[in-house]
């Protein structure tokens, strides 16, 4: 068969090229040009090769910051995870409280990211907040202001309130594409309740259960806007997590060079793991 | 050993499921439930089996009440339409869950699931996980599950319907031999009358949550005792005619055919029932009578061809042996056997077969 040559089908593709251009393609390439260089501004630059980069690797701030994102992250996933899949197994299959636990669940994700740092901010406050008041009435010595311990709690807390629904909800829709017939299966063998979930109700949603935990990765990994609105990094650096940090060294002190070259770490490590995930699912994949 | 309903009824809300329901099945049995989607076949086996509480009525099993004993309790198996497995155990772990679970020691386990497994052609695969099965070795393994466990009662609800046709006649044929010489009553639901013959046993023909009729499946075949039973049991869809008697002389209200009978019923308007492949292109018995039709439809089902045609103001359906084909449009002439009609009365009760 004679092949149509028309190339004005590139007409077509050449508008996504632009923007993928403008907002992925460029701003990258303006951020590796920092990284290479240092500047002092009107567009006077002198080339540093590969100095920011083994300044960042070999800085302490750096490994700071990146172990306090590494617990954190662990952290919220050992939560929710679990927590998630739980909620998920208590929710109704059928009736009225179906919709309205849907709704319950998607309530916290609807909330933009600042308004959720604001509210717990305003929520714990020590003084005259809800949780901080009460903590405090209750006996326990708790600012987070002030305690780094229970900064890392609050940020903890808020971040399990905001985004464990996703799991919920996710967990929900794998639970709702097992069949019935595997439910009664299980009971005509008479497997416990245990069992029924170890090996029907978990192999089924392994799936859905890893997109849940990348998903919980990546967003937790780059976690920026709650923390800032929270504790803005504080007390002292307690809970300046990776993307507090850069932003930090980039507009706070102006350091475009060292920054750059951080983001594209940062940029690397998510990457990185990312891969690791995907070939994971996809090795699953290819099993079954 | 016997399985019995007595009167149970299934409502949910204010939709009747199941009508009051008498039905009692003997040791060594394997019995079909014939009906076509939501007939309540499979509810009828859910009460059965105690996974579903009848709303009224009880269940007998071994001359005792079981009605509300949970399913553990009861020593059942079943199988599903869909071909459920434990999806992260080999197919030997399977095969052996439910003797784990019951406490059965290793050796009897090793040796239980080894028979099972040859019995089933699976020995080849039992270091595999059920994903890397083809669909009708998934459906074996889930059949030598139900096996292995030595139930009382083994429950089939539609086996055989997500395989594909060639898969479907094979393991169709093994079913009725896998049951032969155990000691347990089978249950086997199914939307297919040609599943019921081919696996034998005794039939209950089941129409929108009533048993219509019960008994061995050939009389229920043969006789059906009303014109229903007699349409569930019947694919292609049984022809319906209304005819005349008058002395020896039946002829068909809507047009010409008439035939001799020597049938001992009384003058009168009858109803006729002719299953599709009593109506043939070629004479068949020694009693057949002609029928002139315009060919609507001409199609080929395997060996076999179906021919739909009208007569009169009647659509007809009928099924041939070998390839017949005819042309959409044209004038036809078939012979219908005579001696294979059914007589309905006008209250649909069956008064005389052939």
């Amino acid at each position: 068969m004679n092949k149509t040559i028309n190339q004005k089908a590139w007409l077509f593709v050449i508008p996504v090229f632009i923007l993928v251009a403008f907002n992925a393609a460029i701003p990258l390439m303006t951020v590796v040009n920092y990284s290479f260089q240092e500047t002092f501004g009107n567009n006077v630059f002198a080339w540093e090769g590969t100095r920011w980069f083994k300044q960042i690797l070999q800085s302490e701030r750096f490994h700071a910051a990146l172990g306090r994102q590494i617990t954190f992250t662990f952290i919220i996933l050992l939560i929710q995870i679990p927590l998630g899949i739980g909620i998920a197994l208590t929710m109704p299959k059928k009736g009225w409280g179906v919709p309205v636990c849907l709704i319950l669940m998607s309530m916290p994700l609807l909330i933009p990211w600042n308004v959720v740092g604001a509210m717990w901010n305003i929520f714990a406050l020590p003084d005259i907040g809800f949780l901080g008041h009460s903590l405090n009435g209750l006996g326990f010595d708790y600012n987070f202001t002030q305690q780094p311990g229970d900064a890392w709690f609050t940020t903890i807390l808020m971040d399990v309130w905001h985004w464990t629904s996703l799991v919920v909800l996710l967990s929900y829709a794998g639970l709702n594409s097992i069949q019935p017939a595997y439910y009664q299966a299980a009971e005509i063998d008479g497997a416990s309740r245990w069992a029924t979930f170890r090996y029907i109700e978990l192999p089924k949603m392994k799936k859905v259960l890893t997109l849940a935990i990348l998903l919980r990765f990546m967003d937790s990994f780059m976690i920026y806007t709650e923390p800032f609105v929270l504790t803005g990094g504080g007390p002292g650096n307690t809970t300046a997590f990776l993307s507090i940090d850069l932003v930090k060294m980039a507009l706070g002190q102006f350091d475009l060079g060292p920054a750059a070259a951080m983001s594209l770490i940062y940029f690397f490590i998510v990457l990185l793991v990312c891969w690791v995930f995907y070939n994971l699912m996809m090795k699953n994949e290819a099993q079954s | 050993m016997s399985l019995e309903l007595k009167n149970v009824e299934k409502k949910v809300g204010i939709d009747t499921h199941i009508y009051p329901t008498n039905l009692k099945f003997e040791k060594n049995t394997i019995n079909v439930l014939l009906g076509s989607t939501l007939a309540g076949k499979t509810t009828l086996m859910q009460i059965m089996a105690g996974l579903d509480k009848p709303t009224s009525g009880e269940i007998w099993f071994n001359e005792k009440n079981v009605t509300g004993m949970k399913v553990q309790k009861r020593n059942c198996s079943m199988v599903y339409q869909q071909f459920i497995n434990y999806p992260n155990y080999t197919v030997y772990e399977n095969i052996a869950s439910p003797l784990v679970i019951t406490g059965v020691n290793s050796n009897e386990i090793k040796e239980r699931v080894g028979k099972v497994a040859e019995l089933l052609k699976l020995s080849a695969m039992l270091n595999k996980k059920p994903d890397e099965l083809s669909g009708g070795q998934q459906q074996r393994t889930a059949l030598a599950r139900a096996l292995v466990k030595d139930s009382d009662l083994i429950l089939l609800d539609e086996p055989l319907a997500n395989l594909d046709f060639k898969l479907r006649e094979e393991l169709r044929e093994e079913l009725p031999k896998l049951f032969e010489d155990r000691d347990c009553i089978v249950v086997y639901a199914t939307t297919e009358p040609s599943d019921a013959l081919m696996i034998g046993g005794n039939t209950a023909t089941l129409l929108e949550g009533k048993v219509i009729q019960y008994g061995k499946t050939l009389e229920v075949y043969n006789k059906p005792e009303n014109l229903i039973s007699a349409k569930v049991f019947s694919d292609p869809p049984m022809n319906i005619a209304e005819v005349k008697k008058n002395g020896e002389i039946c002829k068909l209200t809507d047009n010409t055919v008439q035939w001799k009978s020597s049938a001992k019923i009384k003058d009168g308007t009858y109803k006729i029932g002719i299953r599709p492949h009593n109506i043939t292109t070629y004479k068949e018995g020694n009693n057949s009578v002609e029928i002139m039709g315009k060919v609507q439809i001409s199609e080929l089902s395997g060996s076999e061809s179906l021919i739909h045609f009208t007569n009169g103001n009647l659509n007809w359906v009928s099924l041939s042996n070998g390839i017949q084909q005819k042309n959409v449009g044209d004038d036809a002439k078939l012979y219908m056997n005579i001696d294979e009609f059914l007589y309905f009365d006008q209250n649909n009760r069956l008064v005389k077969n052939g």
